[in-house]
């Protein structure tokens, strides 16, 4: 099997598309990267960043190693609390990248389960559902995270922000994302369940969640995967946003963006590295993940071929 | 017209009456304001009669009725943070982002309208080649990453502009304003820049491809056979339908400046609405929140309906879609 597969696959339109497009395989040879880096973080990392015993004060504010007066243990500097920066990024990446996958997971699931329901009900159901999408969609997507974390906020104790940080992260920006999925997927649902094989599945006795589940679903899912991707981009820019704003991941668990926020409260005593090589990262995490989503798109759409 | 304008009005009081919900649902849910009215060991009478008092022993609708016109009078009560009226302290917070997101709007216009111009008219010339790929560098750079470079570059090495704050202030009315002194200017420059610079890309990236696009109808090949000259084609015939859906954009941006603001204004300590919008996010005002998310949408909804009523006077196709659809 495997070996028919494969070269299926391998001669397959998007494949060869994937060959010769060098802008796919820069980006894609970068994500896989930094994914192996966000995977081994532990084992990658000089120091554990959150182990208090493992910092030693002294070594803070040192420069990174190549620069006068660095340290060969630390290799691009260390911060206030003497955190070994590449080793806090290594840390950082991992939880930008898991606050970023699972809001992507949610808004996906979320968009296509009331797309589905709304493509395949229609009415009154169709109708309340696509107005909601209407109205948050009108509102830039960094404003409604922000009134979902500032609810979140509201609701739980002061003590549990800390704690809760990573849920409410994840609630707030896969709540803000879910429209574009549900707005594409209630649209190939509606041409689908005019087709004669749900005719067929009807005429069989299938109820309408299963007809949904095993007949309609596999066949919208196409274009999903294109809109996730450019997604996960935006989730790791509104997390680092969010973040940075000081309303994301606290200090104690830093993201990516917290530790550019960080970096950014001591740019005047020259500490320039502290929050020069994260934000190196996060653009290089974005701008890779934007090309793979632009090539997908294109790749994926006949018509602009 | 009169169909549409009613119609897009209609609409417009749906969206403001759900977002005044979404405020309401925030003060009934998070946290009960009796708490904070009464002392601890409160009897239930005592808290009994504060609940009546405030009207909270009523329907929930009416509740929600008498919310909505107390929100539309400007009436949000006190903040829970700092226990000042809400309304006054937006309006004292209003000037600083109007003039931040006045000034990037208009920028963002003025350069990257001729910009987009430019790459449309010389496409393959190195100068419109290096603009575009730095297009494309500057919608991928997060804003405040942008924010952080530009004071790094010209407030920490150069020392040229400031980095925070709005610079000596006149006030005019309740109004302050940072236009009439050198230093309020000052002040201006990079904050604005950096919030316009997202918009500034989209706006030239539109330009170009709208220009390119209408330079290539019959209209403008027709005026090229009549022997027009190159200027009088590009800049009176070719720039005016491009604009049209610049106009559109550019509207749907404004409300996406004020957002964005809100990062502008914590990069640079700016003294706005969105930096209050922040604090309140993080301590759970819910009276600063409530209140910054009517008012903004507020704005959003105004520039949208604005912005779709223009679009049916500069375009007369869509007017006669207009009047039909509505029919």
């Amino acid at each position: 099997m495997t070996t028919s597969t494969l070269s299926r696959l391998y001669d397959s339109d998007i494949a060869w598309n994937f060959r010769h497009s060098w802008m796919a395989r820069i980006s894609t040879v970068t994500l896989l990267l930094l994914f192996a880096a966000a995977l081994f973080a532990p084992l990658l990392a000089t120091q554990n960043p959150y182990d208090i015993s493992q910092l030693f004060l002294l070594d803070s504010e040192l420069p990174p190693s190549w620069v006068e007066g660095g340290d060969p243990r630390y290799l691009l500097g260390t911060d206030q609390q003497a955190r070994d920066l590449y080793s806090s990024i290594l840390y950082g990446l991992r939880l930008s990248l898991i606050v970023g996958f699972a809001s992507v997971v949610l808004a996906a699931g979320l968009g296509i389960s009331l797309g589905l329901i709304g493509g395949f009900v229609g009415g009154m159901v169709d109708g309340a559902i696509m107005r909601v999408a209407d109205i948050l969609l009108s509102f830039p997507a960094i404003l409604v995270a922000l009134l979902v974390n500032g609810v979140a906020r509201g609701i739980l104790p002061p003590d549990q922000h800390a704690d809760a940080a990573i849920w409410v992260m994840i609630l707030a920006i896969g709540l803000t994302n879910w429209v574009q999925y549900a707005r594409t997927v209630r649209g190939s649902t509606m041409v689908e369940r005019r087709k004669e094989y749900v005719q067929a599945a009807r005429i069989n006795g299938v109820s309408g969640m299963g007809i949904m589940m095993h007949h309609i679903l596999p066949n919208v899912l196409g274009p999903v995967l294109v809109i996730a991707t450019i997604n996960l981009g935006m989730a790791v820019l509104t997390e680092a946003t969010l973040s940075f704003l000081g309303v994301g991941m606290p200090a104690t668990q830093p993201s990516l963006g917290t530790l550019i926020r960080i970096g950014n409260e001591y740019l005047f005593s020259g500490v320039w590295w502290v929050v020069i090589f994260p934000s190196v990262v996060l653009v290089i995490l974005v701008l890779a993940v934007n090309l793979l989503g632009d090539w997908l798109r294109d790749a994926l759409n006949p018509k602009l071929r | 017209m009169l169909g549409f304008l009613i119609r897009r009005i209609i609409q417009s009081i749906f969206v403001m009456l759900t977002v005044a919900l979404i405020a309401f649902m925030m003060f009934r849910f998070m946290g009960d304001p009796v708490n904070s009215l009464v002392a601890e060991n409160a009897t239930t009478e005592e808290r009994d009669a504060v609940r009546e008092r405030l009207g909270l022993d009523q329907p929930i609708w009416v509740q929600y009725g008498r919310f909505v016109a107390r929100a539309s009078t400007g009436d949000f009560g006190l903040s829970w943070r700092n226990a000042r009226p809400v309304s006054t302290l937006l309006s004292e917070r209003f000037p600083a982002t109007a003039e931040l997101v006045l000034v990037a709007a208009g920028l963002s216009l003025l350069i990257g309208i001729p910009l987009g111009i430019l790459t449309a008219l010389r496409p393959s010339s190195l100068s419109a080649q290096s603009l575009q790929l730095l297009s494309l560098i500057g919608i991928s750079l997060p804003t405040f990453v942008t924010g952080i470079l530009l004071i790094l570059i010209f407030s920490v090495w150069l020392g040229w502009l400031p980095s925070f704050g709005r610079g000596t202030v006149i006030d005019i009315g309740w109004w302050s304003t940072g236009f009439l002194t050198v230093s309020g200017l000052k002040a201006l420059i990079l904050p604005s820049f950096m919030l316009c610079l997202f918009q500034l890309t989209l706006i030239m990236r539109l330009v170009r491809a709208e220009m390119m696009e209408v330079l290539r109808t019959d209209y403008i090949k027709f005026a090229k056979a009549r022997g027009l000259t190159n200027r009088s084609i590009n800049f009176r015939h070719a720039l005016k339908n491009t604009l049209i859906p610049v106009i559109t954009i550019f509207g749907l941006q404004l409300g996406g400046l004020i957002a964005f603001a809100i990062v502008t204004e914590t990069v640079f300590q700016w003294p706005g609405m969105g930096a209050l919008f922040i604090q309140a996010v993080s301590f759970g005002d819910v009276p600063v929140m409530a209140a910054y998310l009517v008012l903004v949408s507020l704005i959003f909804v105004i520039i949208n309906t604005t912005v779709d009523l223009l679009y049916a006077v500069l375009d007369p196709r869509l007017r006669v879609d207009g009047t039909k659809s509505a029919h």
